[in-house]
């Protein structure tokens, strides 16, 4: 691939085949919280992005210098760096956003979406695609949070970027309708904002009704060429470190410490299945298997 | 501020999870199992009430003097992130059997955003060490009790095989809690 198309593929990866948002369902705890309106997600959004590009761009550049075994630290480092950085120009610049964000800004340190490229992709890549990703994924985490913070707010206060449509809807309909109209308008009313949405609950339902849509979706773009359909997952955050670890270079990057984890869960997932292969069997099999394995046993002895 | 108002706030009225969104990740992703979930609540526990000490520590005896507060996320995040590591050694020396019940959980905490939300939020309300402490504490007890009541519906909800083909999985989880969140706001009228 030439370098125009590869730094095009990323914008693209970003922004559609593995959005954060609606493909990867990363960085949940900042699309919940922080998007009570369309401004705010946004806001929060464009402040990711810089921060991701400039993460991948400075990791990227010492990639080579990193060694393998700090690497998750000296990336924590450099991440928790900018963010202190944009923290203050925010301070700075937008104070309002700032204080609409909060405490948000300095978790975007943890944010995984970040940690998570600069592992799978800023570390193994040359710096002008690390920052079209960077771009790519951070315009994609913009696009999830507005559209999560647009639907709360047009659902939670009848505004859309602070544009109150609901009451200007209201205002002219009141001038110019009909008498009919307005009679009907007195005794059903016009929609009226649902307080719950831009409150903390609101974020959990939403984001419900996303995924569902998505879901359905997926499944029906599945029935169409007949295959199985790819439901969302929540990936446990923390695990995300593993999850770009297994994907990119399975088993060998990972610390001791993530390596029994995983083994763990293996475990776990295998008894599951065996559990419920037992099930299916019913009693009758698993009385036979014990049968036979009682004779086998006598065998042995 | 009042010790006993704090840990009926952190706990319950403005709880990590379903009012702050702090740690919504292990909440969504750890929540299938109760015993799981009971082990991962505890491990909260452990690393929050001890990193909530450690960085208001490092923060009024370190950072103030220094007055280098500015650097308080870059400073916390390795401090957390120490300690992690520090903590899981020290319990597989010393205490081994805590470990075992507990040792799965801890590599996942250092990237949890509630250990580290939580102690930036003491540092920016002002609160004393004792205040942190009890604080961290009290938002890692809302944690669990938010994680384990997640686990028990959840364990009921995979027998359930009314649910519509879209909503399995993740948006059935999510709008289970958001009502769990409703059912919390419920709780504010508690304190004020």
């Amino acid at each position: 691939m030439s370098k125009e198309n590869v730094c095009f593929e990323r914008l693209k990866n970003g922004i559609v085949t593995e959005n954060p948002t609606f493909v990867q369902m990363l960085g949940m705890c900042p699309t919940l919280a922080v998007t009570t309106s369309a401004i705010n997600g946004v806001g929060m959004g464009l402040t990711t992005m810089v921060i991701l590009t400039l993460s991948n761009f400075m990791i990227s550049i010492l990639r080579k210098l990193i060694p393998d075994k700090v690497r998750i630290p000296a990336y924590i480092v450099v991440i928790a760096s900018f963010v202190t950085v944009v923290q203050f120009v925010l301070q700075a610049y937008l104070p309002e956003l700032n204080k609409a964000l909060g405490l948000y800004i300095p978790l975007i340190v943890v944010n995984c979406i970040i940690l998570g490229r600069a592992e799978a992709y800023a570390s193994k890549n040359k710096p002008l695609p690390s920052i079209m990703d960077g771009l790519g994924m951070g315009f994609g985490f913009t696009i999830g949070l507005t559209v999560m913070g647009s639907i709360r707010e047009i659902l939670g206060a009848g505004s859309i970027f602070g544009y109150e449509f609901l009451e200007k809807l209201n205002n002219f309909i009141n001038e110019n309708a009909s008498q009919g109209v307005k009679d009907f308008m007195e005794s059903q009313g016009l929609f009226e904002p649902i307080g719950i949405f831009v409150f903390a609950p609101g974020a959990f339902i939403v984001l419900a009704f996303v995924v569902a849509f998505i879901n359905h979706r997926n499944i029906k773009k599945a029935a169409k060429t007949g295959d199985k359909a790819k439901l969302l997952e929540i990936h446990d955050c923390a695990s995300c470190e593993l999850e770009c670890a297994k994907r990119t270079e399975p088993m060998k990057k990972t610390s001791p410490g993530m390596q029994s984890l995983n083994d763990e869960l293996d475990k776990l997932e295998k008894t599951v299945e065996e559990m419920k292969d037992l099930e299916k069997k019913g009693a009758s099999a698993m009385a036979d298997s014990a049968a036979s394995k009682a004779e086998s046993e006598v065998k042995q002895a | 501020m009042n010790i006993f108002i704090i840990m009926v706030s952190a706990s319950l009225v403005s709880n990590v999870i379903l009012s702050q969104f702090l740690g919504i990740c292990p909440f969504l992703g750890v929540s299938k199992k109760v015993s799981t979930a009971a082990g991962m609540g505890g491990a909260v526990i452990f690393v929050m009430t001890i990193s909530s000490a450690v960085t208001s520590v490092v923060y009024y005896y370190v950072l103030l003097p220094l007055s280098l507060d500015y650097l308080n996320t870059i400073v916390f995040i390795l401090v957390i992130a120490a300690l992690v590591q520090f903590v899981e050694m020290f319990l597989k020396k010393v205490v081994p059997s805590l470990y075992k019940a507990l040792g799965v959980y801890l590599p996942l905490i250092t990237t949890n955003c509630a250990v580290l939300g939580i102690a930036i939020k003491n540092v920016q309300d002002g609160l004393n060490i004792l205040e942190s402490v009890i604080n961290g504490m009290f938002s890692a007890v809302g944690f669990a009790i938010a994680i384990i009541i997640m686990a028990g519906i959840r364990e009921k909800l995979e027998n359930n095989d009314q649910i519509p083909e879209s909503f399995k999985g993740a948006p059935i989880v999510l709008l289970t809690a958001g009502l769990m969140s409703i059912a919390f706001m419920g709780l504010q009228g508690l304190i004020r």
